[in-house]
């Protein structure tokens, strides 16, 4: 076990898997040289040459498209956008092309694909470096969406979603990077995709969520537990599919959900899980469900005060999750 | 005044959570200007200095050089002059990120009760299961809402829980802001059969009723302007002591003079010549000489009004609708003519407006239209009478000794007593027959 960034996570779950398999490579703007605007692939290129670490172009729709061909010829591309709100040029062939491959050919080909995207705000990104783009690419079957939460979530993902046969996108949250720090063992392991994870058992309200907002529902769990609130919290961990069993277990604990995203509320991943317990057992419902999610605005504001007002924090899912307690 | 502010690690540069002070450029006692650097801060993107975002004083160093801090957390504390009066200074910030815990009361089970007869599914299911009478369950939710695990705890406790309220009663509950409504069926919402308040519900069924299997009964749903017309004819017919007088008029030359203009009025104007027109003049004729009859009843006065707006009264299939003829004693008969037109057109289509139904003072009903010799209306609430205008029938009447066969038609009035008296409204009935029976073939339209 070693102590690390889940920033490190990352970049050792892309080191293990490109030491692994022969196949797997990186592409991406600034990957190579830089490594990485954040610093996610340094070392990539020294360790595994220029022709296994791709410096591009700076063209989503590149980059997606020459990973697309690549997998479907065999390849395991690991594609970085550097940003999940540069990463709309690239839709067209991530939804259209990727998602559909399979598919479309009855099973003869398929594109064993990942894409990297950091996503999130809180950083003083503002308008074009803050975007949660889960919605986008929510309603496509035919892609696997995952978002880990911690440094052990990070590597394990990364590394089931390379094994993966099919395309996954890789959701990283970017205030994580450094913000979040866990034990991550050195040994070769993978966190299942399609499997939502219980971080804490309680018996007042179920609160679901995935990436930084669990962090937030963690602590103010930690707190509300002296007020005698207990919180049964979900980690979603893998969007798309989205885990019903887990999801309904975790509701059926205490009969009160509270869904927590930095997206916005409208057309989130919190509706979709709202639909499903609804669907599936009103009569065990306590309380009307409650999200807790970013405002329906155009766009994280780059001024500080606005910054603030636009991102969740501890105290405003505490107060969600008191709420919902005492209903 | 001087405030103590602290200086927080700023955001350098996106994705950065901590940073590490190099070291102090100011030591404490040392004036700082505003963008004075105070530090200087090494992280993994950049090395900068830290421009101080405040003038006054250093007074102490909360991180020292070497030390990593993350982004948001204090590294020394500088003492401004504070021109603004009042003890407000920005070290009232520390207290904002404290949870609004405070204005907060004890929910106890005698306090607001609105929720305790809503039940949940789960808790619905819970008592189905477990036979459970929910009246004897204690309730720890919002408003005394009885939770799921309230029940739980009522069935681990053996159905007879006292006092074994879980811990989230022990927890705090913040008022709401607005009373909510009251869900608890016991208060009885609805008093008595007609109900006054409520908006009522849009039916399900328009004309047609819903028949009861089995049953030699119909409930039609009351629309809601069915209920508005039961409102006021309730009010009026409880409130103003009606009193009644019927006139008989000779309209044998009305009706000459309007066969004789009716086709080549139809032509002019595009609308019917009604007797109805000729009717309201003379009624507005006859309310200018005595203004008395177009006045409201307001307990310790008479309000007398100046306007003579024209209710009249049209009716539909299912309702009956007063839109109003506004400054009718400023028309002339064709002008009246082409009112009523527009009116009863508008009712039929309902595209009535609300301007079109309001600030009538007086009102007229063509009762004659279906054929009625004689009717006794309900004034419009708050007006001070109402008159009718009967079917137009052939009688032998005595003129002079002699039989001759004459268009008769009875008028008839409904009278608040409370302001009107059979004396003036005899006078003004009176007024309205001759002006009806002096209409004749010179009379002007225009």
């Amino acid at each position: 076990m070693a102590i690390m960034e889940y920033i490190d996570a990352i970049r050792l779950a892309m080191k293990e898997e490109m030491e692994r398999d022969e196949d797997v490579f990186v592409l991406g703007e600034d990957v190579g040289v830089k490594g990485g605007v954040f610093t996610t692939t340094k070392g990539l290129q020294q360790q595994f040459g220029e022709m296994r670490v791709l410096d591009t172009p700076l063209a989503e729709s590149v980059i997606a498209g020459a990973a697309i061909g690549a997998a479907m010829y065999g390849m395991k591309p690991i594609a970085e956008m550097q940003y999940s709100d540069f990463m709309f040029p690239a839709t067209n062939q991530i939804i259209s092309e990727a998602a559909k491959i399979r598919y479309r050919s009855n099973n003869d080909w398929s594109c064993p694909l990942v894409i990297r995207a950091p996503i999130g705000g809180g950083i003083f990104g503002g308008l074009y470096h803050s975007q949660c783009p889960e919605s986008v690419f929510f309603g496509t079957p035919g892609l696997k969406i995952v978002a880990p939460f911690t440094a052990y979530d990070a590597k394990g993902l990364l590394k089931a979603a390379v094994r993966d046969p099919d395309p996954v996108l890789y959701f990283e949250n970017k205030k994580c990077y450094k913000l979040v720090t866990g034990d991550v063992p050195e040994t070769d392991y993978v966190v299942p995709i399609g499997k939502a994870n219980v971080l804490r058992e309680g018996d007042d309200i179920t609160v679901i969520s995935y990436s930084l907002p669990l962090h937030f529902a963690l602590e103010a769990a930690e707190e509300l537990a002296q007020e005698g609130i207990s919180a049964h919290i979900l980690d979603l961990r893998t969007l798309q599919p989205l885990d019903k069993e887990g999801i309904l277990e975790a509701a059926r604990k205490t009969g009160k959900v509270l869904i927590i995203h930095e997206d916005n509320k409208f057309g989130g991943i919190g509706g979709e899980v709202s639909a499903i317990l609804a669907e599936e057992m009103l009569y065990e419902l306590d309380a009307p469900i409650m999200r807790l999610c970013g405002p329906d605005v155009p766009a994280m504001p780059i001024n500080p005060p606005g910054e603030k007002f636009f991102m969740l924090n501890k105290e405003k899912v505490k107060e969600a999750m008191r709420h919902l307690a005492l209903y | 005044m001087k405030t103590i502010t602290e200086v927080v690690m700023p955001q350098l540069a996106e994705s950065l959570v901590s940073a590490t002070i190099d070291k102090w450029l100011k030591a404490p006692g040392d004036q700082i200007d505003m963008y004075e650097p105070i530090a200087e801060l090494i992280t993994d993107k950049v090395t900068a200095e830290l421009p101080s975002t405040l003038k006054g004083t250093l007074v102490k160093i909360l991180a020292g050089a070497g030390e990593t801090v993350a982004v948001g957390a204090p590294i020394c504390l500088i003492e401004v002059e504070d021109s603004s009066a009042g003890g407000q200074g920005p070290s009232t910030e520390f207290h904002a990120g404290q949870p609004s815990a405070q204005p907060q009361s004890q929910v106890a089970s005698s306090g607001d009760q609105s929720m305790r007869h809503r039940y949940s599914p789960a808790v619905q299911q819970l008592a189905a299961e477990h036979n459970i009478t929910l009246s004897l369950v204690p309730g720890t939710g919002l408003g005394g809402r009885i939770t799921r695990k309230d029940v739980l705890a009522y069935i681990a406790a053996g159905g007879k829980n006292e006092q074994a309220a879980p811990a989230v009663a022990k927890a705090q509950v913040q008022p709401s802001p607005v009373q909510p409504l009251n869900m608890d069926p016991q208060v009885a919402v609805r008093t008595t059969g007609l109900h006054l308040s409520e908006t009522p519900r849009i039916p399900q069924v328009e004309v047609e009723g819903q028949a009861i299997p089995g049953r030699g009964e119909t409930f039609i749903d009351v629309t809601p302007i069915r209920n508005t017309i039961a409102q006021k004819m309730r009010q009026s017919v409880t409130e103003i002591p009606h009193g009644w007088m019927m006139i008989e008029v000779d309209v044998t030359n009305l009706v000459v003079l309007r066969n004789k203009l009716k086709d080549e009025f139809m032509k002019r104007e595009g609308v019917n010549l009604t007797y109805l027109a000729f009717f309201i003049k003379a009624v507005v004729n006859a309310i200018k000489e005595y203004p008395i009859i177009n006045s409201v009843w307001a307990v310790d006065k008479i309000i007398v009004k100046r306007d003579i707006n024209i209710s009249l009264s049209v009716g539909t299939e299912d309702s009956v609708i007063t839109p109003v003829i506004k400054n009718a004693d400023q028309k002339n008969i064709a002008g009246l003519a082409r009112e009523i037109d527009v009116l009863a057109k508008k009712t039929r289509d309902g595209k009535l407006k609300l301007d079109d139904v309001q600030g009538g003072t007086f009102t007229v009903n063509n009762t004659g239209s279906f054929g009625s010799i004689l009717t006794q209306p309900i004034i419009n609430y708050p007006q001070a009478a109402i008159i009718t205008f009967e079917s137009i029938v052939k009688r032998p009447v005595v003129i002079n000794d002699m039989l001759a066969v004459r268009s008769m038609a009875n008028v008839c009035l409904s009278l608040d007593h409370r302001i009107l008296d059979g004396v003036i409204c005899g006078r003004f009935l009176q007024r309205v027959k001759d002006t009806l029976e002096n209409f004749d073939a010179e009379t002007k339209l225009y």
